[in-house]
């Protein structure tokens, strides 16, 4: 059952002026990221705002063919284009250009384009045509075992040239399996780990081992609600440190090592419980214990997984971020000077092409992955607020049509979309405000490059098509 | 469907608002909360540049530029706008080796890649002009306009001083200077450096990141211009100067000319002297060291600072103080025979009328004379004993500005030396007498006095017993602004009813009648009076000293000439500071034999 419907009438206009919008004020804020005195012709097309015109102009005619193709056309080809996406990321890892120290584009005359951009499409596209197939239930954890592997496939492909901005982007696809039941406690999970990486990497040992034994305890007051439990926990671990350092210190004769005497009271402390409460059956208490062993046991091994398994300079970076090294003219330049840009700008900005941070250049790359400091510095506060805001509505509009959609393939990609924008704008930002590592890449609609305003055009209006679709039934 | 998962919506959108509110948050404290951000930026995209005034002109007293300034240009190399370029043309347009290019670049490169540095200090105009028009040809390259010292004459050098550049001590002492600015370091520039250096300028350019100008902040809204230097009109007449800077070639002395009315000094001459022009731009250092390394001292200001005995010249304080003290009348006849002797000590004395009264003592120097008004001065009956009356001769001859600095406003001033009574009491262990210390008389032994002393004894007799302090400038851009100590008499402890006496034996030793040690100095209707001098010293023959002053009745100039080992001061001394007093009151010379005389003479000076 097909219907003939009108397109143009039933599109979403809405989200369609929001992105014009967008696309609009990335355009103004790359003039002024890249504009000087001498070149001050808009149509200039040695100048990047001139090229970006033509990227724009490109990125519309995409828009306007992906609006044309019929809806089960995205469904049917799902898997045909994750395939030619595949295969692109692995052309590019042999026939690719390297720049930057990573084999990621394209170069075809005066054009270069990057597949990076576009899997993310393919992987949307595949990943909703999956979980919405007759055969899938998602209460199974094979299904989302399967679904990673979707995920982690080009993943892989893309870190091997390496691009690790993007890798983090793929692991925006869990927000969208968490909408259609991927377990809320591995996301939980997800989120602890990271943050307790965060931690081994800052803190001394010592207090990662005392932020846990707090995080254990809070969670068994928490499970249990039992006073009792909280200080025999609190008192068995406080004396048995004493006792074990005793013991240590002069029968052993062990040097004084807090970290070393915690350790084993924890060990001594938690494996009581565990047994009793294990043949007894008493609910929580064993996870709990495993789970505090395991956290442990996972931050000694963040430390060495950092010496051993990132490159130096995501090392630095991670390390200039966490405040433990400082170095104004190397890594940290394009930050202190992203983070002077913006903050200088004020509430009110500087005003277009008056910011001289901006037109003085002296953010590197800013108009790609830096232009949001143009944003802060020419527009303000009130700039920088207008511009997340309408990101916000933007996202929420995505999640909001999502809801609408009849059929699950056209709501998981919709998700897909806006996890997607949603972890680009958060990285981006969040890296221009000093607030997450450098890790270059592209704010949606913003930054300058072909490749990435074509494939977020392509990744929107997609999603755009099958919206005006809404009422059909996708398999 | 997945219905039962709706509820994920919500807590998805949460998760979207919630951190998009934390940047919120962040970019509020950043922009609104911190201003570090804002001062960074500034630092980032800001360059001062000082504009450097000129400094002010200096004209002489009647109005004729001495002290001008010359554009200068230091050239400046930015290492990372250099590019390849043609070395032999551009070494030999500004006559450096190759080496100097390729060293000085480097030194360029290790301060800074982005931030000039100085290539090449005051290139003189016609390298300049020959430079700008292949300039394009040399990029990297650019020119700062300074302006040095030009000197239209090559006069006054002691006088004038000299510009050279801040040390760290000025920096530290006077916040106003900065590394490469310049300063007065001696003489008038120096004395006046607040007035002359004028107030710098600052532009404010915006820099890009590569430290290339990119236009002025705010079209030069907060742009500072420099202002120039006052314009100074000093006391020394330059013809004056000149003139006397001529006779004086070829000795070595000094020459101190000030006017009695208003103590402002008209000539102020050391020699050995240098072109002033040699102690400005590039050449001032290796000239400055083979200035300061010249055995015949060129630098030593001698009219401020070379402390020699006066000589008989200093016999008219004594014939002051006997007067004053009452231990003489005009009347105290003594008679000489070629000498005075008492006990072991011996004073000879040349051939001369004898008896003499007070002013044929000082008519013809008779050193006898003196001996005995110097011991009825320290043996006066009525001082409580010889050391009181010694501190009292000492309190008196003091009273003319000697052992001690005249305050002038000329730097380096030295005191010159009057021996003090604790001095004589330690070395003679108080076992001394008005004979133990008998040269005083004469104006011998330990007494030091400058040029700028003897200058000014000589005006305060003109004036009948007081002085102006010597200074060097009259007018401060055009007003008459100079310090009130100079415009305030200076009374020595003389009644002025006593010089008529000293000045008619001045008048005598120069006009006669009968003889006089200066009758070579007369002229014909200018009324000089001048007393000579003849200092014994150990480093060779006498010095030759004059001071005089004309004419006799309201006098214009009072002169002090000092010609070391120039022999009787008649020999040098009083022909140089006749041709002067003539010069300056008669603008015409009627003896040039006089000229050609001193112009042909010479002395050989000892080796130092």
């Amino acid at each position: 059952m097909r219907r003939n419907v009108n397109v143009w009438a039933r599109i979403d206009w809405f989200t369609v002026i929001l992105y014009l919008i967008l696309v609009l004020m990335g355009w103004i804020n790359i003039y002024a990221a890249v504009y000087s005195e001498e070149h001050r012709s808009i149509f200039d097309w040695n100048m990047r705002y001139g090229k970006q015109l033509v990227w724009i102009g490109a990125a519309i005619l995409i828009a306007l063919i992906t609006l044309s193709i019929d809806t089960r056309a995205f469904s049917f080809f799902a898997y045909a284009v994750y395939a030619f996406s595949l295969i692109s990321l692995l052309l590019v890892l042999v026939l690719g250009k390297e720049v930057n120290g990573a084999r990621a584009w394209f170069e075809i005359g005066q054009l270069r384009l990057q597949p990076t951009e576009f899997a993310k499409v393919a992987t949307c596209l595949v990943v909703a045509k999956y979980l919405s197939s007759y055969n899938v239930r998602t209460d199974k954890i094979k299904t989302w075992i399967i679904a990673c592997i979707f995920i982690a496939i080009p993943a892989m492909l893309i870190a091997l040239q390496p691009d690790v901005g993007s890798v983090v982007v793929f692991a925006a696809f869990t927000l969208a399996f968490y909408r259609e039941g991927f377990p809320g406690i591995i996301l939980l999970f997800g989120f602890l780990l990271i943050f307790l990486s965060l931690i081994a990497l800052i803190a001394p040992p010592i207090t990662v081992l005392i932020i846990i034994l707090i995080m254990a305890v809070t969670a068994l007051f928490i499970v249990r609600l039992r006073i009792s439990e909280l200080i025999l926990a609190v008192t068995s671990l406080t004396i048995g440190y004493f006792v074990v350092k005793l013991i240590a210190l002069h029968l052993f004769h062990r040097p004084n090592n807090p970290y070393f005497f915690l350790l084993i009271t924890t060990g001594i402390v938690g494996i009581f419980p565990l047994i009793n409460s294990a043949f007894k059956k008493i609910p929580h208490i064993p996870w709990i214990i495993v789970f505090t062993f395991m956290a442990i046991g996972f931050t000694y091994s963040v430390d060495y997984l950092f010496d051993n398994f990132l490159q130096p300079h995501q090392q630095q970076r991670i390390n200039i971020l966490l405040g433990k090294e400082s170095d104004p003219k190397g890594a940290e330049y394009n930050v202190a000077q992203s983070k002077i840009a913006i903050g200088s700008g004020g509430l009110l900005g500087k005003g277009f092409l008056q910011g001289t941070q901006t037109k003085f250049n002296f953010v590197p790359e800013q108009s790609t992955d830096f232009i949001f400091c143009t944003v802060g510095e020419e527009w303000g506060f009130i700039g920088s607020t207008v511009v997340l805001g309408l990101f916000v509505i933007l996202l929420l509009r995505i999640l909001h049509l999502s809801e609408l959609q009849r059929s699950a393939f056209s709501r998981i990609y919709g998700y897909g979309v806006a996890s997607i924008l949603f972890m680009h704008i958060a990285i981006n930002v969040g890296m221009t405000l000093g607030l997450l590592p450098v890790i270059g890449i592209p704010l949606p609609f913003f930054s300058y490059g072909g490749s990435s305003l074509w494939a977020f055009t392509l990744l929107l209006f997609i999603f755009l098509r099958l919206d005006a679709s809404r009422l059909e039934v996708l398999r | 469907m997945n219905n039962q998962y709706a509820n994920r919506y919500y807590i998805i959108s949460g998760i979207f608002v919630l951190v998009v509110f934390i940047y919120l948050i962040r970019l509020f404290y950043m922009q609104i909360i911190d201003n570090s951000y804002k001062f960074s930026a500034e630092n980032n995209s800001q360059r001062y540049v000082t504009l450097y005034p000129a400094r002010g002109l200096i004209f002489d007293r009647k109005g004729r530029l001495i002290v001008s300034n010359q554009a200068a240009y230091d050239l400046m190399v930015n290492p990372q706008e250099l590019r390849a370029f043609d070395t032999s043309t551009f070494c030999s347009i500004l006559g450096i080796t190759p080496e100097y290019v390729r060293q000085t670049i480097r030194k360029a490169r290790n301060y800074s890649r982005y931030k000039s540095s100085p290539f090449l200090y005051q290139i003189p105009d016609s390298v300049y002009a020959a430079f700008q028009e292949q300039m394009y040809k040399f990029p990297g390259f650019y020119v700062q306009p300074r302006t040095l010292r030009h000197y239209e004459r090559k006069i006054a050098a002691h006088f004038l001083g000299y510009v050279g550049e801040v040390d760290s001590s000025h920096i530290k002492n006077d916040p106003y200077y900065q590394m490469g600015d310049y300063i007065g370091m001696s003489g008038l520039e120096r004395a006046y450096e607040k007035e002359l250096r004028g107030v710098k300028g600052v532009k404010i350019y915006l820099v890009d990141v590569h430290n290339r100008i990119k236009g002025s902040l705010a079209n030069g809204r907060f742009d500072k211009p420099a202002v120039q230097g006052k314009n100074i009109t000093a006391t020394i007449d330059a013809e004056l100067q000149a003139y006397g800077e001529k006779l004086i070639k070829n000795f070595r002395g000094g020459i101190v000319a000030i006017e009695p009315a208003t103590g402002e000094i008209l000539v102020l001459i050391s020699n050995p002297s240098y072109d002033p022009q040699m102690l400005i731009g590039r050449a001032r250092a290796t000239n400055f060291v083979s200035l300061r390394d010249d055995p015949s001292n060129p630098l030593f200001n001698r009219a401020l600072q070379s402390k020699n005995p006066p000589g008989s010249t200093f016999k008219l304080l004594n014939a002051l103080v006997g007067l004053q003290t009452g231990t003489i009348t005009p009347q105290s006849t003594f008679s000489c025979a070629q000498g005075y002797t008492v006990g072991p000590v011996h004073v000879g004395c040349h051939i001369h009328p004898t008896p003499l009264d007070l002013i044929g003592g000082i008519q013809y120097s008779c050193n006898a004379y003196f001996c005995n008004v110097f011991r009825r001065i320290i043996d006066n009956p009525n001082e409580k004993d010889r050391f009181s009356a010694y501190q009292h001769w000492r309190d008196l001859v003091m009273s003319f500005g000697l052992g001690k600095k005249i305050q002038t406003d000329l730097p380096h001033e030295l005191g010159g030396n009057i021996p003090s009574l604790e001095y004589y009491n330690r070395i003679y262990r108080k076992s001394w007498n008005s004979v133990t210390i008998i040269s005083l008389a004469i104006g011998q032994g330990e007494i030091g006095i400058t040029p700028l002393q003897l200058a000014n004894m000589a005006a305060t007799i003109a004036n009948h017993g007081y002085y102006y302090i010597p200074h060097s400038v009259r007018q401060i851009n055009g007003k008459d602004s100079i310090d009130s100590r100079f415009k305030q008499k200076q009374y020595t402890a003389f009644d002025s009813s006593l010089f008529n006496i000293v000045i008619e034996g001045m008048y005598r030793a120069v006009n006669g009648p009968g003889g006089g040690t200066a009758l070579n100095g007369a002229v014909k209707g200018l009324d000089i009076c001048g007393k000579t001098g003849t200092a014994q010293n150990p480093h060779g023959d006498d010095h030759s000293i004059f001071i005089a002053f004309a004419p006799r009745n309201n006098p214009k100039i009072a002169i002090a000439v000092y010609i070391e080992n120039g022999g009787f001061g008649a020999t040098i001394a009083v022909p140089i500071a006749s041709l002067m007093i003539e010069k300056y009151l008669t603008d015409t010379i009627t003896r040039p034999w006089y000229e050609e005389y001193l112009r042909t003479k010479t002395i050989i000076y000892p080796k130092k």
